[in-house]
Formats: C-alpha cells, sequence, structure tokens
C-alpha cells in the first residue's frame, strides 16, 4: 500500500510525513513527529487525551486521520509553553497539584486553553461542559476545574 | 484502504459508483474512524468530502430557507448567530452530539448517514421538514430526511450516491421547535429517548406540527398521529395527553441495558408533551 505525502503545520513549524491513509493524525504526531505529548487513551473520541487543535479548533487527534491534516494548523500540548516558560494553566495545574498519573493532562492543558482563548471569563459550570469531554480517573476533577478558573481570573487580570 | 479526496460530488459519486468492496465517505469521522479503529468496518474506499467547495458553507437563502454544506460541524452551528434564532431545536439536537472535540467535528450528515436509531440530529432534522440533496450518477435527486435511514446502519442511499447538501426549510411566522432526549447523565452520552416537534400556530392555535420520536424504533419516526393530536388545539391538556398518548402508541423499542421497552414507551409520551410546549412556546416568540 502506498503511503500518502502530507504537509502541515504544527506548533507553528511546518513539517512533512509519510503515512498510511487508516493512520490517525495522533499516531502521526507520536510516532512519526516524535510529539507524545498527546495520549491514546481511548482510541474511539470519548476520553479526550488526545486533544489538540486544528485550525483553531479543538478535536480529539484520534478522530482525525493523517491525510486530513494536509494544509493544516496543529496545536499541541507541545506548544504551550514559550520555551522554558511555562503557561499559567501549566503554572497552576502544578500549583493545584491537579494531576496524578499525568494521562489525561496534555488533553486537559489543550482543551482548558482553547477554552480561555474562546471564553476569558467562564462559569464553572461552562468549563465542566467545556471539559466534559476529557476524563480524568485520578483527580476526581474539582482540581482541574479550580486550576483552570483560577488560571482565567490570573489572565484576565494580567491583560 | 484507498484515501480519495474529490474535488466536486460528481467526482465523489463516480468514485464511490466503481470502487469495490466497502465504500464510506469521510465527513467529521467521528463514527466512520471509532468503526475502522475498531475493525467494525473497514473500507476499501474511503472518500473524504471536505476538499469540495463549499461544504462548510452555512447559507441563508433568499427564501429564508437555509444550505447547510455536508461539512458543517456541530460547533460551526451552535456559533452561527441567525440559524439558531430560527431552528433552535435543530441546534441544540446537534449542540447534544459527544464533547466539545467531537463538536469540533461531527456532522449533521454524519449523524443521518450513520443510520443509528438513536442520532439526536435526525429527529429534530425530521420534525424541521429538513431535506438533503443526493447526488448520483444520474444527477441529483431531493430526499426527506425521515427517508434516509431504514434500519439500524443501514440507509436508502445507492451505491453512487452521496448527499451533497442539507436543506433546511424557511421557518416562516408563528413557528417554533425542539428536541428532548433522555440519558440517563447530563453531558456524553446516547438518546435512550428522543423526541423532536416543530409547530406552527395561528394565534393560539397550532396549525402545522411534525413530531419525530428517535430511540425508540428500527429508524426515527415522522408520527403522524402525533402531529394529528394537537392540530387545531390551543395544545391545552387534553391535547397533551392526547399528544404523550399517540407518541407512547408509535413506540417499538429495543429492551436493553439503557432502557427498557416499558420505560422508553412511557419516556417517549413525557418527552413528546414537554418538547411540544417549549416549540409552543418558541412559537409564540418566547424565548425558551
Amino acid at each position: 500500500m502506498s503511503k500518502l505525502h502530507v504537509s502541515t503545520t504544527v506548533n507553528g513549524d511546518p513539517v512533512e510525513y509519510l503515512c498510511d491513509p487508516r493512520e490517525t493524525l495522533l499516531d502521526c504526531l507520536r510516532d512519526k513527529l516524535n510529539l507524545t505529548g498527546a495520549k491514546e487513551g481511548c482510541g474511539t473520541g470519548d476520553c479526550g487525551a488526545c486533544s489538540v487543535t486544528v485550525d483553531g479548533r479543538l478535536v480529539c487527534s484520534c478522530l482525525m486521520l493523517g491525510v486530513e491534516a494536509e494544509g493544516k494548523e496543529i496545536e499541541t500540548v507541545e506548544g504551550i509553553a514559550d520555551g522554558d516558560v511555562l503557561h499559567p494553566l501549566q503554572k497552576k495545574m502544578i500549583e493545584y497539584a491537579a494531576l496524578q498519573c499525568g494521562i489525561c493532562t496534555p488533553g486537559i492543558l489543550v482543551a482548558a486553553k482553547s477554552l480561555l482563548e474562546k471564553n476569558p471569563n467562564p462559569t464553572e459550570e461552562e468549563t465542566r461542559y467545556w471539559l466534559a469531554g476529557n476524563l480524568c480517573r485520578c483527580t476526581g476533577y474539582d482540581k482541574i476545574i479550580r486550576a483552570v478558573m483560577d488560571t482565567a481570573a490570573e489572565m484576565r487580570e494580567a491583560s | 484502504m484507498d484515501y480519495h479526496s474529490p474535488a466536486s460530488f460528481a467526482e465523489a459519486s463516480a468514485l464511490a459508483a466503481n470502487a469495490t468492496g466497502i465504500t464510506r465517505f469521510l465527513a467529521g469521522g467521528t463514527d466512520v474512524l471509532v468503526q475502522l479503529r475498531s475493525d467494525l468496518v473497514t473500507p476499501d474506499t474511503l472518500i473524504d468530502i471536505k476538499k469540495i467547495n463549499g461544504v462548510s458553507d452555512i447559507t441563508r437563502n433568499a427564501d429564508g430557507s437555509w444550505s447547510l454544506g455536508v461539512a458543517v460541524t456541530g460547533a460551526e452551528m451552535s456559533e452561527h448567530p441567525e440559524l439558531g434564532r430560527d431552528w433552535p431545536g435543530v441546534v441544540e439536537a446537534m449542540d447534544l452530539i459527544g464533547s466539545t472535540q467531537v463538536q469540533g467535528r461531527a456532522t449533521l450528515t454524519g449523524n443521518l448517514c450513520n443510520g443509528s436509531p438513536a442520532a439526536d440530529s435526525v429527529p429534530a432534522m425530521v420534525a424541521a421538514g429538513v431535506t438533503v440533496t443526493v447526488t448520483g450518477q444520474d444527477g441529483t435527486r431531493e430526499v426527506a430526511v425521515e427517508d434516509i435511514p431504514t434500519g439500524p446502519g443501514k440507509t436508502s442511499l445507492a451505491k453512487g450516491e452521496v448527499v451533497s447538501a442539507i436543506n433546511i426549510p424557511a421557518r416562516g411566522n408563528n413557528g417554533g421547535d425542539a428536541y428532548l432526549r433522555f440519558i440517563p447523565r447530563t453531558e456524553m452520552d446516547i438518546a435512550v429517548v428522543g423526541v423532536g416537534v416543530s409547530l406552527r400556530l395561528n394565534g393560539d392555535t397550532v396549525t402545522e406540527a411534525r413530531v419525530s420520536l428517535g430511540a425508540v424504533a428500527p429508524t426515527v419516526l415522522l408520527v403522524e398521529d402525533c402531529a394529528q393530536a394537537v392540530i387545531g388545539t390551543t395544545l391545552d391538556d387534553a391535547a397533551l395527553d392526547a399528544l404523550g398518548a399517540a407518541a407512547s402508541a408509535a413506540c417499538n423499542p429495543i429492551d436493553d441495558k439503557r432502557g427498557t421497552i416499558a420505560f422508553r414507551t412511557e419516556v417517549a409520551g413525557v418527552l413528546a408533551k414537554r418538547a411540544a410546549k417549549i416549540a409552543y412556546a418558541r412559537a409564540k416568540g418566547e424565548d425558551v
């Protein structure tokens, strides 16, 4: 089976890869581009551990084929920090200890960043609904929600 | 698996008509990829329709009707400033499907063509009188949404046919629609029962009604007896009771872990009444 050539942009960098048409964007990010932040939790779009944005839109990278990334702008968790400077969301997640095993954390960060870009002042209910597709089996969610709400407040003050 | 991304629906149709083995069209992919990854359906030919011009457009036509491209996502529908004002039931039904991430990809067309009896957007589209344009080898035809599903996972689309547009009628004056579903939690679940209602009023009297049930039969149902129960009434208690009874009578559900036959039949009547009240209030211009 012939592989397809894909040119896309990931975290601002132009990248190319060859992929089998059955491979998902998640497979391509992890196995071809060595961006292993996005995780495969379920592989069926239920858990959100593979969350990335595509042209600014939050999606599960397990529910998108690698070939569909042609010409798109992909953002992953690896692009959230500015070099060694953590994003406010990352700092708050650490401060609140809003993670234990860490598998869901990259997806939560990408999804929460997407929320705050769309809505800098979300209610707790809006935050919980937005993150309903990001499953966490360790924390019970409360610390995650508090970290996101506190980040939102801090970023509003800073801006 | 061969992957194609044709530039037109005619080309997409020709690819499907000439393909051997299993063919799938790829819109949002939230069902196709799950089936592919779990080895339920491994297409020999996958035809991605998202490179076709206009598939992400939401257009309000001069007569007030709407044309939606087949790759318009749930998120794009919810964010549209006008569509939800005309057809709140259709937009809310689509918005109930899956997570934020799924909303970023999932489409009305995919929800319809996946053929699930529990598809949330389908009863809302049926109630609204939505049609789809189908492109095949002999040109295009317009098909009512209720005529697309023929059973779980099955559609009336022939080999070489592809849905190429979603057509939502003009809302017109004094009309309102609503969709309600029952799930055992508040988010991220599949309908145990779904009900779509669209009404038009003359003063306080219902003059037009379409009522559709989901997840209570092998296909989504358009229930004429429900419409007749409320047409000519002011949606008083007697009309609501007749509506609920007609909805329950139309049910032919499965018995499974998510809901028994008795439960689904009862809840269909309850939700039909509640959805009708919301549609009625919306038709009166109330913000509900």
